[in-house]
């Protein structure tokens, strides 16, 4: 159908866009590795020297390595635990038959679209503090003692904020895939004398299956990166607490400026980040297809 | 009977929805109230919701006494200008690929994607070094560029998206009538594709305003972008939770407003085409 006239100019209009894209995938990446191999520091100059493997020996046997990694699967799992659940319970909560349905949908999604560092400095601040804090005030109402969020629980806290800007993602996607379920089926169970429960489990939730596996493996890969709300909230402490992986090459890199060794962590980030990328790309790429 | 029971049921959902609707949205509803209050009043135990004296003496302040019309039109810049790049090099792209096919289309769309996959952390070395060894660093020209690159593979993929369901039968009349490559696109394609792409800026737009890992590291005080502007809040000095406020209201307010008129896009956009 398309002729070599056609094929060359689709090629030449590609070009920009391929090309761009593949000198932003390989140059950073070679340069990683590369300086992953140095001793390279910013604060000593001079010759920066081939030394192996020496920096990711440095880096996998950092006791920070191993609680960076723990915190980032906690911090990825506990985000998606609260998101997929709250998310399914308010999908089927707004698709109900409601008065004013679309400003309900348009105030549950409004956290979505609130920048990192407004939504960690609101929650910190307004909510989450100790003594000015709502959350305090309500813990007194109660007669409780007020918690101070981020030095006691500073990961769930972390947790919190970040779930609380995904829940909408997680709800507008559920929400979505829920109204395409053929409501014919549905009731064809309910005349068969399904309860509401067996309805869920076996017609409802096989339905939403793609959609809750899109948005834990979108949700994943951003997760994996989550950064800006650590920074301005705990910075990584109290100790190393709340610091995840891409938190603790930040610091190797920019704070302690070890070049090398922060390069090394780049790397194992990769590698980790590239694992969930597999199968999210074998999802979408299915889909292509269909 | 029924009627009525399936009205008391609809009213019971209401208002179920309204407070789960309210309470998810208070945070946000509770900033822009604290910015309009006065500090002491900002920080009173108990708080005061409504009944306090409303003032705008904080946004007089955070627009005056910081440079916050910099950090905004920062984020303007940014945004914008990376989305308008992005779209003059995606259009092209994505116009090829849905009309002209080959076997390989599939695995370019798949390639570009992957490139998106990849984590920030990873490439933050070279790229702080390149940006401080050229200049770079701190400069709006690099963060536009970096985010022309992050978000290029979603402009992309949206586009392909809406463009595969523009009907190739009207492109095929057309060029059985005689248009050339030109007038296909400038007649036929642009007014057909222009809801797409509409909904693909404005989603770029969103992801550029909120990002912050490449904003927050490779700026300081010359084109930080309003993301960084209230990470400095962090460190604060004195009673400030109801400036903190108004410059969060201020910084999040136009992207809201944004966001709400691309809802149906956002899960297209996001998920890649994969749910719609």
């Amino acid at each position: 159908m398309a002729t070599l006239h056609t094929r060359a100019s689709a090629r030449l209009m590609m070009s920009p866009a391929v090309i761009l894209l593949f000198i932003w995938m390989i140059v950073p990446l070679a340069l990683t590795i590369y300086y992953s191999f140095l001793d390279y520091n910013l604060l000593t100059p001079g010759a920066h020297n081939f030394i192996g493997f020496t920096n990711y020996r440095f880096f996998l046997t950092d006791p920070a390595f191993l609680i960076s990694i723990w915190n980032t699967i906690l911090l990825v799992l506990g985000v998606l635990l609260i998101t997929i659940v709250g998310g399914i319970a308010l999908a089927l909560l707004i698709d109900q038959p409601m008065h004013g349905q679309g400003i309900v949908r348009i105030l549950v999604i409004a956290p979505f679209f609130v920048m990192p560092t407004v939504s960690a400095l609101v929650w910190k601040n307004m909510f989450m503090n100790p003594v000015n804090g709502l959350f305090a005030w309500i813990a007194h109402l109660f007669g409780l003692q007020p918690i101070d969020w981020l030095a006691e629980v500073p990961l769930l806290s972390i947790i919190i904020i970040v779930a609380w800007g995904w829940l909408p993602f997680a709800t507008l996607i559920i929400l979505t895939a829920l109204q395409s379920l053929d409501e014919e089926q549905r009731e064809a169970a309910e005349m068969d004398g399904a309860g509401i429960v067996s309805q869920f489990i076996y017609i409802t939730l096989p339905h939403l299956a793609r959609a809750i596996t899109v948005v834990i493996l979108i949700e994943t890969i951003f997760l994996l990166s989550i950064f800006a709300e650590i920074l301005v909230t705990t910075n990584g402490g109290p100790g190393t607490d709340t610091t995840n992986l891409t938190y603790l090459v930040y610091s190797q890199a920019l704070l302690q400026f070890d070049v090398g060794g922060a390069s090394a962590g780049g790397i194992v980030a990769i590698i980790l980040a590239n694992i969930v990328a597999l199968f999210l790309l074998r999802i979408v790429g299915k889909n292509l297809e269909a | 009977m029924a009627r009525a029971v399936s009205n008391r049921r609809k009213w019971t959902f209401t208002i179920i929805a309204w407070i789960v609707a309210l309470l998810i949205f208070f945070p946000i509803l509770w900033t822009v109230l604290t910015s309009f209050k006065t500090e002491g009043t900002a920080v009173a135990v108990p708080p005061h919701f409504l009944f306090f004296h409303w003032t705008t003496e904080n946004y007089a302040e955070v627009w005056s006494r910081s440079s916050y019309v910099l950090y905004f039109w920062n984020s303007v810049v940014i945004s914008i200008g990376s989305t308008i790049i992005g779209l003059v090099i995606a259009i092209p792209a994505a116009w090829a690929m849905a009309f002209s096919p080959t076997k390989r289309t599939k695995d370019v769309l798949m390639w570009m994607l992957s490139t998106k996959m990849m984590p920030a952390v990873g490439v933050l070395v070279p790229i702080y070094l390149i940006f401080k060894n050229t200049g770079l660093l701190d400069t709006r020209t690099g963060l536009v560029i970096i985010m022309t690159l992050i978000n290029l593979p979603i402009i992309v993929w949206m586009l392909f998206t809406y463009f595969k369901e523009i009907p190739n039968d009207i492109l095929e009349a057309a060029r059985m009538d005689g248009a050339t490559l030109g007038k296909e696109l400038l007649y036929i394609l642009t007014p057909m594709a222009v809801p797409g792409i509409a909904s693909t800026l404005l989603l770029n737009i969103i992801l550029a305003w909120n990002e912050a890992f490449w904003t927050l590291n490779l700026t300081a005080s010359n084109a930080g972008p309003l993301t960084a502007f209230i990470a400095s809040f962090s460190a604060p000095e004195g009673l400030f939770y109801a400036k903190l406020s108004a410059a969060s209201t201020m910084a999040i307010a136009p992207i809201l407003i944004l966001g709400w008129f691309s809802q149906k896009q956002l899960v297209r956009g996001l998920t890649f085409g994969a749910v719609k």
